[in-house]
């Protein structure tokens, strides 16, 4: 008799110790999509490895060397068939500099199914700007706001070759464009982050988007960027502000599209 | 064949149950937080296998203020990381048991628990707060011990043993264990009640002057010091980042450069918290400013060019951002009302 008692409680301890989680289990009618974030310089992959080496040469013909780039990407949009718009709300801090961000897993799911076009904003929209953001305040990402508060939507800073032939500094900061020369009443001019349309995208149940910034056009289309005329002190400059976000829209692109299987 | 179920069952409880008899646990201590930090930062790094107790943070405080750690019984941690200088000295470099100076200015130790990029030292060598405790214990020109000897004399000692057991569940006392218990004392070494933190929680006001300093702080074209030192919403006052802030063109001292090895790190040191200067002189990675004045003029006209300045250091050519002698004295008023009386008097953390 104890014999057979001991036997069913070992039998139901090993029952119960290996059960598997069912909560666990793969729902097929939903995915988390990830993106990944690589980068090149007119075709040439640029990694941190990279950095630190005048090894770069922008359209304007100046040599550059990349010491630190890193950039928010927020509202990630899935368009449907139909027109509904599912938008999820995020961010992600891409630090190219220490590898940090390179691959964003969405927050929540989305139905798996072909979308006619991914979208996601460069930096933060006004609202998602205003907002405090706790892991950012804690990236030192902030915008004081004498210059409009909120974040920066990216810093890309380095050194280039100037027209004197000297090694000097520069600071690629986008920001939200703002006039601050009266601190008492600030000016927004026009928005400064923009929308990146990625097309059509197929979503399976481990679908990975690859999301590609070629850097070098930063200084290229449709504004040729002189770094001898814009390289520090830009933050409060709405002008070249404006025209770091007309050059951004056409630096992103889709990458490859992978289809995983879980 | 029922005798050897019979023994299967008994092992399997054995297994089961034989962890810890007594039942004791220490008491978890989890850290304070402050309202200007939980609102504005996210939560610090407490590794898993270091959690805050009481018993170990009580070890870890006496650990810290006690001279058996050095060699010779004559100096502390505490000795260069003094609380009424926030947790540093007032020598250029500390001075160890043996009279030689060291390299480095001891660096303030207070907020560490946010430094979440995990590199601690001037240089960035420590890769955690345990970590970083092991060194100064051995180094020849600091406490000049060797860790077998300091394991012994806490072992004989009529009280550590007792503390270990209560803090860690264990009479075998350990390098690790040592530099965990003073890793979790450290953790709790938190600085915001300045009264720029009483400012942003509405409790209190800022003169013209330090509100004008403030505004020099955070202008691009001004001071520019926001970039590597916070802002309000970033109540830290440091990016915990590696920078060369333009103090030499050459370098005697590699400072990062010489733990990674890579060339492009030479120069470059750790962004000290711009909390509580008032108690932190000298300053620099060597000490090498008597004055806060000394620190300001650096930035404003200082500036030694070199192949791996910051691209942050601006206008290098003319030394720096040029600041006038109204404008340094505003940002020097604001500088000082991160000073946080509170915590260098804090009794929790006195000896």
């Amino acid at each position: 008799m104890i014999r057979k008692i001991l036997l069913q409680l070992c039998i139901v301890l090993c029952v119960f110790g290996c059960e598997s989680d069912d909560s666990n289990s793969i729902n097929t009618t939903q995915a988390s999509p990830t993106f990944t974030f690589s980068h090149d310089w007119d075709g040439t992959p640029v990694s941190s490895s990279d950095f630190n080496n005048f090894i770069f040469t922008n359209a304007n013909g100046e040599t550059i060397s990349i010491e630190r780039l890193r950039y928010v990407i927020s509202d990630i949009i899935f368009t449907a068939n139909s027109g509904e718009a599912l938008s999820i709300n995020g961010h992600n801090l891409v630090d190219v500099t220490n590898d940090e961000g390179l691959s964003y897993t969405l927050p929540s799911t989305i139905p798996i199914g072909t979308f006619v076009n991914v979208s996601f904003t460069f930096g933060l929209d006004n609202e998602d700007n205003s907002q405090n953001l706790l892991d950012l305040n804690s990236a030192n990402f902030n915008v004081p706001d004498v210059l409009g508060g909120g974040y920066h939507y990216m810093q890309f800073d380095g050194e280039f070759i100037n027209s004197n032939m000297e090694e000097m500094g520069f600071n690629y900061h986008a920001i939200r464009a703002v006039d601050a020369s009266d601190p008492d009443n600030l000016v927004f001019p026009e928005d400064t982050f923009f929308t990146v349309n990625l097309g059509s995208i197929p979503i399976t149940s481990a679908t990975e988007i690859e999301i590609k910034m070629n850097i070098a056009e930063w200084f290229k289309n449709p504004n040729l960027w002189d770094l001898n005329v814009y390289n520090q002190m830009l933050m409060p400059n709405a002008t070249a502000q404006i025209l770091m976000s007309e050059n951004g829209r056409n630096v992103f692109s889709l990458g490859e599209v992978t289809q995983g299987t879980e | 064949m029922k005798k050897g179920w019979y023994w299967i069952f008994l092992i399997f409880l054995y297994l089961n149950c034989s962890d810890d008899d007594t039942g004791y646990e220490p008491t978890p201590m989890p850290l304070n937080i402050p309202e200007i930090f939980s609102t504005n930062i996210i939560p610090p790094v407490i590794p898993s296998d270091n959690p805050q107790t009481v018993e170990g943070v009580a070890l870890g405080k006496k650990l810290f203020f006690d001279t058996i750690l050095s060699a010779d019984g004559t100096k502390s941690c505490a000795s260069c990381h003094s609380p009424q200088n926030a947790f540093t000295d007032n020598s250029p470099t500390s001075v160890g048991i043996d009279g030689i100076a060291g390299m480095r200015n001891s660096m303030p130790i207070f907020n560490l628990a946010w430094n979440d990029n995990e590199r601690f030292n001037w240089d960035g060598s420590a890769l955690s707060l345990e970590r970083q405790a092991e060194e100064p214990v051995q180094n020849p020109i600091e406490l000049h011990s060797n860790w077998d000897n300091v394991v012994d004399r806490l072992l004989a000692h009529p009280e550590y043993p007792e503390l270990f057991e209560l803090a860690f569940k264990t009479s075998t006392i350990t390098k690790e264990l040592t530099t965990k218990a003073i890793a979790q004392f450290e953790r709790t070494l938190i600085s915001a009640n300045s009264k720029f933190d009483q400012y942003t929680l509405g409790e209190a006001t800022l003169t013209a002057q330090e509100l004008n300093g403030l505004n020099i702080f955070l202008r691009e074209d001004k001071g520019d010091c926001f970039h590597c030192h916070g802002s309000p919403n970033s109540p830290l006052w440091t990016n915990n980042d590696f920078h060369n802030n333009g103090l030499d063109a050459t370098f005697t001292d590699l400072g990062l450069g010489a733990v990674t090895g890579d060339p492009s790190d030479n120069g470059k040191f750790r962004t000290p918290s711009l909390r509580n200067l008032a108690y932190t002189a000298p300053y620099m990675h060597d000490g090498r400013f008597a004055t806060l004045d000394e620190v300001i003029d650096h930035y404003s006209e200082g500036l030694q060019n070199s192949p791996t300045i910051d691209p942050l250091m601006k206008q290098i050519a003319q030394g720096g951002v040029q600041l006038t002698a109204q404008e340094k004295a505003d940002l020097k008023a604001f500088l000082l009302t991160l000073s946080d009386t509170s915590f260098i008097n804090n009794p929790e953390f006195q000896n």
